[in-house]
């Protein structure tokens, strides 16, 4: 039987960049489990509704990256072991939500990811997500490990 | 998120919804009624996203493969109903070269 979970978000100020004035961040521990993707997305995207974000981007863009981010980092990142977690972090400042999506793999070299759009790869079933990242954020970074993304979307 | 199921009986046509999203945790659902239903002898198909939110890259991938096997078994997909939010993910994938995309179920049913 499998154990109902709950995605606890936890509030607290952030110091934010220096030209963005009072920022917000909050904390979500994701389990190793694609059935919580869409969940985990519905709580970060509804904490974002306030942020800046036009619509479109607060009810879509930001919905698709994170769940490629999540979807990555459990599936290639843990690689489906549920004795570990991935963790969530947003930022809200007045101009910019940052989202940061980290798991406890041995990470991995991003700039080794083809382009699914060359010819030879449209047909592939796989290999689109992190191009979608890039595609709807305005900043894609990951730390020196390659476990750790951080997608920056700026409110226009 | 749910899929809804209905034969037009007067194009011959199985009409798929996908009601919410078409994503990582559902995409197998929608690739399992589908390939039952070519396995059953449909060869046309319509997948209808107007009641769709979105759709991620494990969505698209199923779509892909979807589209093989129809391919293969001598039928046809088209995809329906796609807003502008959507139809992005398959414009910045390319992917709008590889399907027949229509704006409404009804135009798809008469293409076929």
């Amino acid at each position: 039987m499998t154990v109902p979970f709950r995605l606890v978000v936890h509030r607290q100020d952030a110091r934010p960049p220096a030209s963005a004035g009072h920022a917000v961040q909050f904390f979500l521990r994701v389990p190793t489990e694609l059935e919580v993707v869409e969940e985990a997305v519905d709580l970060v995207a509804r904490h974002c509704v306030a942020s800046g974000l036009t619509p479109r981007r607060a009810r879509f863009h930001l919905r698709v990256m994170l769940a490629e981010a999540l979807t990555n980092a459990i599936v290639y990142g843990n690689a489906m072991d549920p004795q570990k977690q991935v963790d969530v972090r947003v930022v809200l400042s007045e101009d910019i939500v940052t989202i940061h999506v980290q798991d406890e793999g041995n990470g991995f070299n991003p700039a080794q990811i083809p382009d699914p759009t060359e010819p030879d790869r449209v047909e592939r079933i796989d290999g689109r997500g992190l191009f979608l990242i890039r595609q709807l954020a305005d900043e894609v970074h990951f730390n020196e490990r390659g476990n750790s993304i951080c997608m920056i979307m700026r409110c226009a | 998120m749910s899929f809804t199921v209905r034969k037009d009986d007067r194009k011959g046509v199985l009409v798929v919804g996908v009601d919410g999203q078409l994503i990582v945790g559902n995409r197998h659902e929608l690739k399992q009624k589908i390939l039952d239903s070519l396995e059953s002898g449909e060869k046309k198909f319509v997948i209808d996203f107007s009641r769709t939110g979105y759709i991620d890259s494990s969505g698209l991938g199923v779509l892909v493969s979807l589209s093989k096997k129809i391919g293969e078994a001598g039928g046809e997909l088209r995809l329906a109903g796609l807003n502008e939010d959507l139809l992005t993910l398959f414009e910045l994938t390319k992917l709008d070269t590889l399907f027949a995309i229509v704006e409404s179920t009804d135009e798809a049913l008469a293409a076929f």
